[in-house]
């Protein structure tokens, strides 16, 4: 079925023109199959992996789908005991519990007869399982660690620091958009020259600004530092230029307040550029990752991704809770897509930020 | 300013009624707290002047640039002229260029192992050669990626968003999923036992984990790239093409003599951005490889991030001396990439 539609797909002919296909659309097809496998493979991997109890990660090679060990309860026995298919030295093939392993060798019992006892070399064993998924990978790190904490740390930064972000910039664009004054192009330079440096090059001095404000360990040290961003300021100028100057005279004729054209007319005419800088302020927030990780050393105070990072430091053999931890830190992200992907791609397609 | 919309149209279907409800629950809150600021701005309009208001516009958001970006700056320079391990200016003592002197004291520059410092000169080795092949990489994918996806083909928009995707995960998750892939046990490992090769450690072996250093950076960020280059060959006009199938031009001329001159000022842009972006390679590498085996994947900023704030001793002068250098790579850099959009204007 899906050969033929495949090659019916293939052998269409294109442009009304008649023109068979030539071997580069073939090879586009074949590249284009390689990179979905390549690009949505390693997420699904991550996806399904997470899934999957801690014992089924450690088996190698990997299953691709969560299967786990069925387990039953035996008369007499406080625990359930996983179920093994064992082939017996008569050569009969039976489902038995396993109550304990000494060495290479199993005692087992059978659950329909708990009184039958045997004893079983392990290699003549197999594990029964049954697809099940270990959603006590997301549940458990709720209790056991604070994942909560770092989740609702995350949730605050990005909002508060998103709305920060929208406000102060869209106040300088307007008044870089609508007004004429002494010293407008020193300002407008100032900011193209703050496109020029990044974070990374002023990690120290801005760590020592914030901790004279007495900010350290505290969220507002994440959010404030890059609060001001050159590239919303510019997106929303541009924005506001394009908006009609005899809107903004027939407001003052009113008697509007130079306060109430901005918000009152200015901000919702805008609000596509607004949209536009606030999906990137969040995705900019959500992701970000070395100022929290320099400014941020208390544990309360982690976001997701610093958390993240910890743990794969730390519980280096808990990859079950880090599997899952990371699937709810791309959430938002995978959402945001979903429903953003059109307008994101051809948004940075035409403004060639990120 | 070249790569700053000339207006940002508001798009159509979907996206236009998502991006009406997000951006009406953006401006929701923030909306109340405009309405009480009204009278005191009202007031202040009576002081100063309409004229003025600019200023009082502009004040918060210059406020925020001069806190934590230009006194920064300058506080850089003063910590790297400083000694010491103080954090605060006043308590340390003035060293002249001592510290760039200590970075910069090697035997030869060609060899880290010669280098006083020699962390920081492996870092410069290290993304210099990362940014060697990511950045050849990276160009040469996403221009085959771009090409291929401005063909005609069928679910365009969905093969765009496949390669795209990438970008908006966070380096922490995109570190994760590849180190959990690349772990001993891991799928790669899985499917070369299976194919009869042995496992091999990854992250054990420094040129496994630079490739893989390359690997997951091109594979997170080609989408970026490929969204430039296809808007650069969208922007190539379609008569050219026709004029070309008239003649019966072979297609492999059309791409090097109309295709590719007419992407080249795109293709400059993707390399200068990609090389900035190069150059302060960080989070990937750092949560993958942690910087290892040893030095092997230390790059320049997990020096500076290591020597101000993870190392037993602050050494604050020293990271500081170091993102100064930083900086003046960056500063040519951004200089080139202007250079490069201004001519892409004309």
């Amino acid at each position: 079925m899906a050969t033929t539609r495949l090659s019916s797909l293939l052998g269409q002919r294109r442009n009304g023109q008649g023109r068979p296909l030539h071997w580069t659309d073939v090879a586009a097809y074949v590249y284009l199959a390689l990179g979905v496998v390549l690009m949505f493979g390693p997420v699904l991997w991550l996806v399904m992996s997470s899934f999957k109890t801690e014992s089924a990660l450690l088996e190698f090679p990997p299953s691709a789908l969560p299967f786990a060990q069925v387990e039953v309860t035996v008369p007499g026995q406080p625990q359930k005991l996983p179920l093994f298919r064992v082939t017996l030295p008569d050569g009969t093939v039976r489902q038995l519990a396993q109550v304990r392993r000494i060495g290479l060798v199993a005692q087992m019992v059978d659950p329909a007869n708990p009184s039958q006892q045997f004893r079983v070399a392990i290699d003549k064993r197999e594990p029964v399982r049954h697809i099940a998924l270990a959603t006590e990978n997301y549940s458990e790190p709720l209790q056991r660690f604070a994942f909560l904490r770092f989740l609702s740390n995350s949730v605050f930064v990005t909002l508060v620091a998103t709305l920060i972000t929208l406000l102060i910039n869209s106040m300088a664009a307007y008044g870089l958009a609508v007004y004429q004054f002494p010293g407008k192009q020193v300002a407008t330079i100032a900011v193209i020259g703050t496109l020029m440096i990044p974070m990374t090059i002023i990690l120290v001095p801005v760590y020592l600004v914030v901790t004279e404000l007495g900010l350290t360990n505290s969220l507002w040290a994440v959010i404030l530092p890059g609060a001001a961003t050159p590239t919303g300021v510019f997106l929303l100028r541009q924005y506001m230029l394009t908006l009609p100057k005899d809107l903004i005279e027939a407001a003052r004729m009113d008697k509007a307040s130079e306060w109430q054209i901005y918000w009152r007319i200015v901000m919702p005419l805008t609000l596509p550029a607004l949209a536009v800088l606030a999906i990137f302020s969040i995705m900019w927030r959500w992701n970000e990752f070395l100022w929290p990780l320099a400014v941020l050393t208390k544990t309360e105070v982690y976001t997701l991704q610093i958390a993240l990072n910890a743990f794969q430091g730390e519980l280096q053999t808990q990859w079950h809770y880090l599997l899952a931890m990371t699937v709810v830190t791309l959430i938002p992200v995978a959402l945001v897509f979903v429903f953003l992907q059109r307008f994101i791609t051809t948004g940075i397609g035409s403004t060639g930020m990120k | 300013m070249s790569d700053i919309p000339s207006a940002t149209r508001p798009q159509r279907g979907l996206a236009n009624g998502a991006l009406a409800w997000l951006g009406g629950v953006a401006v929701l809150p923030v909306g109340g707290a405009l309405r009480l600021l009204d009278p005191p701005m009202r007031g202040m309009q009576r002081v100063i002047g309409a004229r003025r208001m600019a200023y009082v516009f502009l004040l918060p958001n210059f406020v925020f640039f001069g806190l934590f970006v230009f006194l920064p700056i300058g506080i850089n320079v003063v910590f790297s002229l400083t000694g010491g391990t103080a954090l605060f200016p006043s308590q340390r003592p003035y060293v002249g260029a001592e510290q760039f002197t200590y970075l910069f004291d090697c035997g030869s520059y060609l060899d880290p192992a010669s280098c006083r410092e020699d962390h920081f000169w492996r870092g410069v080795a290290n993304t210099v050669k990362f940014i060697v092949f990511q950045v050849t990489a990276m160009v040469l994918f996403s221009l085959v990626t771009a090409l291929v996806l401005n063909k005609k083909i069928r679910g365009r928009g969905f093969f765009r968003a496949v390669y795209f995707f990438p970008v908006l995960l966070s380096p922490v998750v995109v570190a994760l999923i590849w180190k959990w892939i690349l772990q001993r046990d891991g799928l790669l490992n899985a499917a070369i036992t299976t194919l009869g090769g042995q496992k091999i450690l990854f992250f054990v072996d420094p040129s496994w984990a630079m490739f893989w250093a390359v690997f997951v950076s091109v594979w997170a960020h080609m989408g970026f790239y490929t969204l430039i280059l296809l808007a650069g060959l969208q922007a190539i006009p379609a008569d050219l093409y026709e004029a070309a199938e008239m003649d019966a031009t072979p297609r492999w001329r059309v791409l090097i003599r109309i295709t590719l001159p007419l992407l080249w000022p795109n293709m400059i842009v993707v390399i200068v951005l990609a090389l900035i972006k190069g150059a302060q390679t960080f989070d990937e590498v750092f949560v993958l490889t942690g910087g290892g085996p040893g030095t092997a994947t230390l790059m320049v900023v997990q020096y500076i991030y290591e020597t101000a704030f993870s190392s037993q001793v602050q050494n604050f002068g020293l990271a500081a001396a170091a993102s100064v250098v930083l900086g003046v790579v960056l500063f040519v850099l951004t200089l080139l990439q202007f250079a490069a959009a201004r001519r892409k204007e004309v």
